[in-house]
């Protein structure tokens, strides 16, 4: 164990113990430990394992920054437990090894790869021979990486949205980030502080007398009303103050009126052989192992540093009983060369200037570099300062400001050379993705000469630290190699995230709004077999066979809920008017009392959506859109009128007003037992509209016949709807009246060669091909969509809808390609077995040469050509005799 | 697109709430050739700078025009179309 005796300012309470477990053993831990400092408090020196190399790694900055601590936390993959506060219970594992983090036989990489895993390795050693390629990727998936996530994919975590609003949002909860949250509540404004640490303080945290100084502020900030977040990360900074920030497994969405970006600076590694040994640290890790949570990290260290934060860390480690073998302190002069060496990657001595110093620790402090890269995402430019060696923001955008050492003021630092010393193998680069300085040289040697090219190629920067340990250095690296100064090879773009977070949490809770139509309890009581359409919940059938309950509607009358189609109320004196620009076809000469079909095209001429206009009276049209065109017709209609500025008005009633179809020989005798209404041929005749009472609801019945036979549509109120239901279904119990699903009615429209938009057309589909040029009134002035039918007539027909029959009676797919003379010429866009016709029938679309009756085509059906017949016209009834009957 | 924009019924509104229509276009008076035809329905200025576009707004169901800035997304000014004097 290397828990100090009780210090004053430590957060651990040494009256709280907490247990967690590590690869199964317990550990002991005190509230305020993280999982982190509990293991390495326990002895735990190697937290994780290289991505290639699989080199052991241990704790560097204990700040949440590198990616040295990643582990697997109750079954969540690559968790800092360096900030991840203690859970009774928690079970911990390490990730990306074969056997033990401590004893890693994959560690083989190390020690062979080196010459075989240059950047793009993959591309270049195991490339050939090509067919090999799957085992290769088997073995390289498994070997590199990070902790896997469960691969049968179950959702373990619930996760919520919030939205919310403030006036000012403090990123970062240091010293600057503190104080500008206590000033702005003073004055009145709602604040909150985000904070990727365990607790708001930032770097005074690390610090033994910054401790009491962060708790101090942090009460003053509480009784001023700030909120505190912590530990929680501000994902990034979008336009208009917009912080999405992760915490726990809440998803807060902050808008905020200003945002304060004070998220300090990072500490850089050095680059030198052997930085990367476990041991070797940044220095505020080093000072929150002994401040923070009074554990000693070491027997002997030796301090590297190019600013006072190493001195801080000898002093503190002295405190803590840490023999301090040597400071190099790099404003004095640097070393000519460092090279550190370990045994079984633990650091075990470094030579300086050539002298061998035994040690178990080494702290290096390299460049303190501004944290910008929310600044950065923010649209901020960023600028190298020679003088300082660290990027600085500049040109922040309007509402956004920064404050603290984020802001470039980071003291005088000595700029430490981009590789010290003669350099080496395993100088590191980026710690995440196991780059080394010669990896990026090689690199530009190979022509990857600007810094977003080479960054893709050997993807540095683009681990888990997303830069924040490797950005500058990578740049520095870079600088040197080509000669250029670090201006001129410049950052490459910030983006969110600002660390990695789960897709869980950015996805959300997951929402599949289904809706339902009010007869839904009905067709579940029904035994109806539910299926999507869009966001609605219909019955796909009601019993095991859709083609009988197809013919059922044949021979006596069947009931079908259409409460789905879009209504839409068209009110005005210019409805007419108004229905004639935006339809091909003509409405303000329809009589009160009359239906008529309509296509909805736009001006490019393609097909947008089908229904019916019924008109009430003078000044009212009733239009049925599709199932999915309720919501874009109506903002089809009101955009054009938005323009137009016609005395028109529109109301969507597609919720208010269910839908039955009353279909079938025996549907009038239906009808006549629920109705006053005149319900003979003549005073209820095809196509006209009605408001009559049917079972005491007063209703509006429209007779259309999309599944071919005799047929009222009937629109009344929804909270009516189960009513009339039933007492359609009990005055038809004689009659040979039972539900039909979607499935049925889909073959019964086939039967009649009808049209389903977006099933039969698509965005190509315009009204000539679709075969619908009787519904163009060429002689009006204009409608929308004129000019392209113009325009297609003009150079003629290509392709034709069409209907088929399969004479050997096989049934193709839908969307099964039209072969003509060996060559792809089409695709069938329905298809169905018909039971009435005995006969397999669809639609497809064909060059417009075959469209003539008999015309013949092959369908590949399971590889095979097999020939299909041109059919025109209704395969079903042609003549509409049983419509109009 | 992230950011907020004020509809002249509804106040400022997240952008899930609304849908962008794309930028304003003007319809040929009169019958228009194939290459104005064309011009209408596919080509789009794509401004760096302030567009003028559509915007409708799924609370209050009613469409609005919007001057927006397309690096910053700005939104300098909207309201409600008026008829042609």
């Amino acid at each position: 164990m290397s828990r100090l005796a009780a210090r004053p300012g430590e957060r651990i309470d040494r009256s709280r113990v907490v247990t967690f477990t590590y690869d199964g053993k317990p550990v002991e831990a005190f509230a305020g430990d993280t999982i982190g400092s509990a293991l390495y408090a326990s002895g735990r020196r190697v937290f994780s394992r290289s991505f290639k190399y699989h080199r052991p790694r241990g704790l560097a900055c204990c700040s949440g920054h590198c990616a040295n601590c990643q582990m697997t936390v109750d079954g969540v993959p690559s968790v800092r437990v360096c900030t991840t506060p203690v859970r009774q219970g928690a079970v911990v594992k390490g990730q990306n090894f074969v056997g033990s983090l401590d004893r890693d036989l994959m560690q083989v990489t190390d020690k062979l790869g080196g010459p075989f895993t240059p950047p793009g390795f993959y591309y270049k050693t195991f490339i050939r021979p090509r067919k090999l390629w799957p085992v290769y990727e088997k073995f390289l998936r498994g070997a590199a990486g990070l902790g896997p996530l469960d691969p049968r994919g179950e959702r373990t975590e619930r996760v919520e949205v919030e939205h919310r609003h403030v006036d000012v949002a403090v990123l970062g909860g240091g010293q600057a980030g503190l104080e500008a949250a206590i000033e702005a509540a003073a004055r009145g404004e709602s604040v909150v502080v985000v904070d990727e640490g365990p607790d708001v303080g930032g770097a005074l945290l690390a610090d033994r007398d910054g401790i009491g100084t962060a708790a101090r502020l942090r009460q003053r900030a509480v009784d001023a009303g700030v909120e505190l977040l912590a530990p929680a990360i501000a994902i990034g900074l979008f336009e208009q103050g917009l912080v999405p920030v992760a915490y726990g497994n809440l998803l807060l969405k902050f808008r905020a009126r200003r945002v304060v970006v004070a998220s300090g600076i990072v500490e850089q590694p050095l680059v030198f052989p052997g930085n990367d040994l476990v041991g070797v640290m940044l220095p505020d890790g080093v000072r929150r192992l002994v401040n923070y949570w009074s554990i000693k990290p070491a027997e002997r260290a030796v301090v590297l540093t190019v600013d006072d934060r190493g001195l801080q860390a000898a002093a503190d480690l002295e405190s803590a009983g840490v023999e301090v073998a040597r400071v190099v302190d790099f404003r004095e002069r640097e070393p000519s060369s460092i090279e550190a060496q370990g045994r079984k990657g633990h650091v075990a001595q470094i030579a300086i200037d050539g002298h061998w110093v035994t040690c178990d620790l080494v702290v290096m402090s390299g460049s303190p570099q501004p944290n910008y890269k929310l600044l950065a995402q923010a649209g901020a430019r960023v600028e190298f300062d020679a003088g300082k060696g660290v990027f600085v923001p500049t040109d922040l955008p309007a509402h956004v400001e920064a404050v603290g050492a984020v802001t470039g003021d980071v003291g005088e630092p000595a700029v430490p050379s981009p590789i010290l010393g003669h350099g080496g193998d395993k100088c590191f680069v980026c710690f995440c993705e196991d780059q080394t300085a010669k990896d990026l040289k090689y690199a530009i040697a190979e022509g990857f000469d600007s810094i977003e090219l080479s960054k893709r190629y050997t993807t540095v920067t683009m681990g888990p630290c997303q830069g924040r340990l490797c950005h500058v250095n990578s740049i520095r690296v870079y600088g040197k190699a080509t000669g250029l100064d670090e201006n001129t090879v410049g950052t490459t773009t910030a983006r969110p995230p600002y660390t990695p977070v789960s897709m869980g949490l950015v996805a959300g809770y997951p929402h599949e709004p289904a809706k339902r139509t009010s007869l839904h309890h009905r067709h579940k009581d029904l035994g109806a077999r539910m299926m999507w359409t869009g966001a609605w919940r219909r019955p796909h059938s009601y019993g095991p066979d859709a083609g009988e309950e197809a013919q059922g509607v044949h021979r006596g009358a069947g009931l079908i809920d259409v409460s789905t189609l879009g209504k839409i109320l068209v009110k005005g004196p210019e409805a007419g008017a108004f229905l004639d620009r935006v339809y091909p076809n003509r409405f303000s000469d329809l009589k009160p009392g009359r239906i008529r079909y309509g296509v909805l095209t736009t001006d490019s001429g393609r097909i947008m959506d089908d229904g019916t206009v019924a008109r009430l009276d003078d000044d009212t049209f009733y239009v049925t859109t599709t199932s999915t065109g309720a919501d874009s017709v109506y903002q089809w209609f009101t955009w054009w009128n938005a323009v137009w500025f016609m005395d028109v008005q529109f109301v969507q009633v597609t919720g208010a007003l269910a839908a039955i179809n009353v279909a079938g020989p025996n549907a009038r005798t239906l009808m006549e037992r629920l109705t006053d209404a005149d319900m003979s041929n003549e005073g209820f005749a095809y196509l006209d509209a009605k408001h009559l009472r049917v079972a005491g609801v007063p209703s509006l019945g429209l007779r259309i016949g999309f599944v071919g036979e005799l047929g009222y549509e009937l629109h009344l109120p929804s909270p009516h709807a189960e009513h009339v239901w039933d007492a359609l279904l009990e005055q038809g119990a004689d009659l040979g009246v039972a539900p039909f699903g979607l499935e049925p009615q889909r073959i019964l429209r086939l039967e009649k060669g009808h049209v389903i938009v977006s099933q039969d057309t698509d965005s190509e589909s315009n009204l000539l091909e679709a075969a619908m040029p009787w519904i163009v009134k060429s002689d009006k002035p204009d409608f929308v969509g004129k000019w392209a039918v113009e325009q297609v007539a003009e150079r003629g027909l290509k392709w034709m809808l069409v209907g088929f029959e399969s004479p050997t009676g096989k049934l193709p797919v839908e969307g099964g390609q039209v072969v003509v003379d060996g060559r792809s010429a089409g695709r069938v866009t329905s298809v169905r077995r018909s039971l009435e016709l005995d006969k397999v029938i669809g639609l497809a679309v064909v060059p417009v040469h075959l469209a003539v009756d008999g015309g013949r085509f092959d369908v590949q059906v399971d590889g095979q050509p097999v020939p299909m017949t041109v059919h025109l016209g209704a395969f079903f009834d042609p003549e509409g005799a049983r419509l109009k009957a | 697109m992230s950011m907020l924009v004020t509809c002249p019924n509804c106040g400022p509104r997240e952008v899930p709430e609304l849908r962008c229509a794309g930028e304003t276009t003007k319809r040929p008076k009169e019958t228009p050739s194939v290459r104005e035809l064309n011009e209408y329905i596919y080509f789009r200025d794509g401004v760096w700078g302030v567009q003028r576009e559509w915007w409708y707004c799924r609370s209050c169901e009613d469409w609005f025009l919007a001057e927006r800035h397309t690096y910053t997304n700005e939104v300098e000014r909207t309201w409600h179309p008026e008829p042609a004097a």
